[in-house]
């Protein structure tokens, strides 16, 4: 091997990683906040990338009904738990969030639709149709179960992983799709050329990082989230609702979700079901990091990567038995350093 | 027992079971306006599951009536926003988040203006936390760790305050400054109910107090009528009185 393979290889394994960094901090997110262990987080790259790659080539996306379908469950779900009390506040509240918006985004689409495409527009919209089903999933799938175990949720994230998949192959069929890329530049610094694609996955992951720090660490929201993470009883008892921390997780793992797919698209073709399999190296980051640290969890996504592109240049057909094999060492360690497993109570 | 309706917490007829198993049988409670309440009585004798339940935590059969509403249907977030707060028996800090902001998190459900007057009253009755407001919360002292639960319960600027076992695993000098700053509470218009073990001390500072067995209220009335009580004074303030006279 020479440096200049060795430096492509690096370049290719740090891009990937990066957004399995993303992802991977997501899951923590969730897991933390929710105790689900987000396997439809793949789905959420899949929706966000077929749904710009179909924005972009002038079609309507099947997605923008799925989530108009869901948020009228979702406030179907709403008015049961409502029964009892149907205060016009919190009912209006709900057909705000879970009609009208959706409804609206549906509107713009229409409206918008046989005009020439703007990417900013096209990603907007795909950001927030993933987000609203992000939402509305929590509340249709998890809200209502959210005080099971974690082997109760994780069942009904296996559920949720395949009926959304389901819905993938229908709206998006079994071909794959590629998107236009942010930016067509490119520089070359050395034997090596960034793309403007590649540019743009570093510097929207950096800012992601940095807008998910400040978050956490500098707002009331943010605070509220991390103390439901830390004590789920103690945030109930200071007045936080279990439900609304959920909510904002949900939100967050679902964009961030759906901006890896729309970074990811315009590299490699993407079909209805590749997202999960993203989603997994994401997972085996996250795992590295024990599903609580960080920053372990981004360091072990960069190794993810560079793993990964090693691997697929040395032994192309093992490429993913390599990557997921990590995960194993990391297990037998992680169950040697803590024998028992204490399941969380709430 | 009188059925006052002015009561600001009415816990009528409950009852409250770890499956088959009855922690608390018919229990009949209640807390007036600024009033200090304790409920003594033996390890397992219900009144930390009694506590929970009142607070949402447990389901409970029967009433619980406070500030004039029935809450016994509403989650704990909805009975917080109500006034009622409750110190747990384990505290339950935010233990990697620092002293403010766990504060901050106490005052997550009223406005700002009152989280402000909220952070000078809790500063002014535990200057310790104002010291330490950077330092986060695990690493505080278990009496630091005490003041900073009711410091966040009462920075949700609470009606009710329920302690549960404050003085518990406390130096003797600790529990005596967090007695006082309970006392100090009334001043400021909270009424309060604690749960104790340390009979003697709880029973000085409260107003009226209700004595516990086996998930059922023996004795009730007025705090100083009680601590003279014989079969009270034979059965938890015993061994206090001996350890006074130097015995």
């Amino acid at each position: 091997m020479n440096t200049t393979i060795l430096l492509f290889l690096l370049q290719d394994g740090i891009t990937n990683g990066a957004i399995y960094a993303l992802l991977g901090l997501a899951l923590v997110l969730v897991f933390a906040v929710t105790r689900v262990i987000l396997i439809p987080q793949g789905e959420f790259i899949t929706f966000g990338a077929l749904t710009y790659a179909s924005l972009s080539a002038g079609q309507m996306p099947g997605t923008i009904k799925l989530a108009v379908a869901m948020g009228i469950v979702a406030f179907a779900f709403d008015l049961f738990t409502f029964r009892r009390a149907l205060h016009a506040k919190r009912v209006l509240r709900s057909v705000a969030v879970n009609i009208i918006v959706p409804l609206a985004i549906w509107g713009v689409m229409l409206a918008l639709s046989g005009r020439p495409a703007n990417i900013a527009v096209n990603i907007t919209l795909s950001l927030l149709i993933v987000a609203a089903i992000g939402l509305y999933l929590y509340r249709i799938a998890y809200q209502p179960i959210a005080h099971t175990s974690v082997l109760v949720l994780l069942i009904a994230s296996v559920g949720c992983h395949l009926a959304l998949q389901g819905f993938g192959l229908v709206f998006f069929g079994a071909e794959g799709q590629r998107g236009p890329a942010i930016s067509s530049d490119a520089i070359t610094i050395g034997a090596l050329r960034f793309t403007g694609q590649s540019i743009a996955v570093y510097g929207i992951t950096i800012a992601l990082i940095v807008g998910l720090w400040l978050f956490f660490g500098y707002t009331l929201y943010g605070k509220a989230l991390r103390a439901t993470a830390v004590n789920r009883l103690g945030a109930r008892l200071a007045g936080i609702r279990t439900t609304l921390s959920g909510q904002i997780a949900f939100l967050l793992a679902s964009v961030i979700g759906a901006i890896s797919g729309i970074l990811i698209v315009p590299i490699t073709t993407l079909y209805y079901d590749t997202g999960f399999l993203i989603g997994l190296k994401g997972f085996v980051a996250a795992i590295i990091g024990g599903l609580v640290s960080y920053p372990l969890t981004a360091a072990a996504a960069i190794l993810v990567g560079c793993v990964e592109a090693f691997s697929s240049f040395y032994a192309s057909n093992y490429k993913e038995v390599i990557v997921f094999t990590l995960i194993l060492p990391v297990l037998v360690l992680r169950s040697l350093a803590a024998p028992a497993v204490e399941e969380e109570k709430d | 027992m009188s059925s006052q309706t002015d009561a600001l917490l009415q816990v009528a007829d409950a009852h409250v079971a770890y499956g088959k198993v009855e922690a608390v049988r018919a229990v009949n409670l209640e807390v007036r306006d600024g009033e200090i309440v304790t409920i003594i009585g033996a390890n397992g004798a219900g009144k930390t599951t009694l506590l929970n339940a009142a607070m949402g935590i447990f389901p409970l059969k029967g009433s619980v009536r406070f500030a004039g509403k029935e809450i016994s249907k509403l989650d704990i977030e909805d009975r917080v926003a109500a006034g009622l707060s409750l110190v747990p028996e384990h505290r339950e800090l935010f233990a990697t988040m620092n002293v403010e902001d766990n504060l901050l998190l106490g005052a997550f459900r009223i406005d700002k203006a009152t989280a402000a007057r909220s952070f000078e009253h809790v500063y002014t009755l535990f200057p310790r936390l104002k010291e330490r407001r950077k330092q986060l919360a695990g690493t505080l002292s278990g009496g630091e760790q005490q003041m900073l639960a009711m410091g966040r319960a009462l920075m949700g600027a609470p009606k009710l305050l329920m302690l549960d076992e404050p003085s518990l695993g406390l130096a003797p000098i600790i529990v005596a400054d967090i007695f006082r700053i309970v006392g100090e509470l009334k001043a400021a218009g909270v009424a309060v109910l604690l749960v104790e073990q340390n009979a003697q001390a709880a029973l000085k500072i409260a107003d009226r107090a209700y004595v516990m067995e086996l998930g059922e209220f023996v004795l009730d009335g007025k705090a100083s009528d009680i601590a003279s009580n014989q079969r009270v004074v034979a059965s938890y303030l015993g061994f206090q009185h001996e350890s006074d006279s130097g015995i």
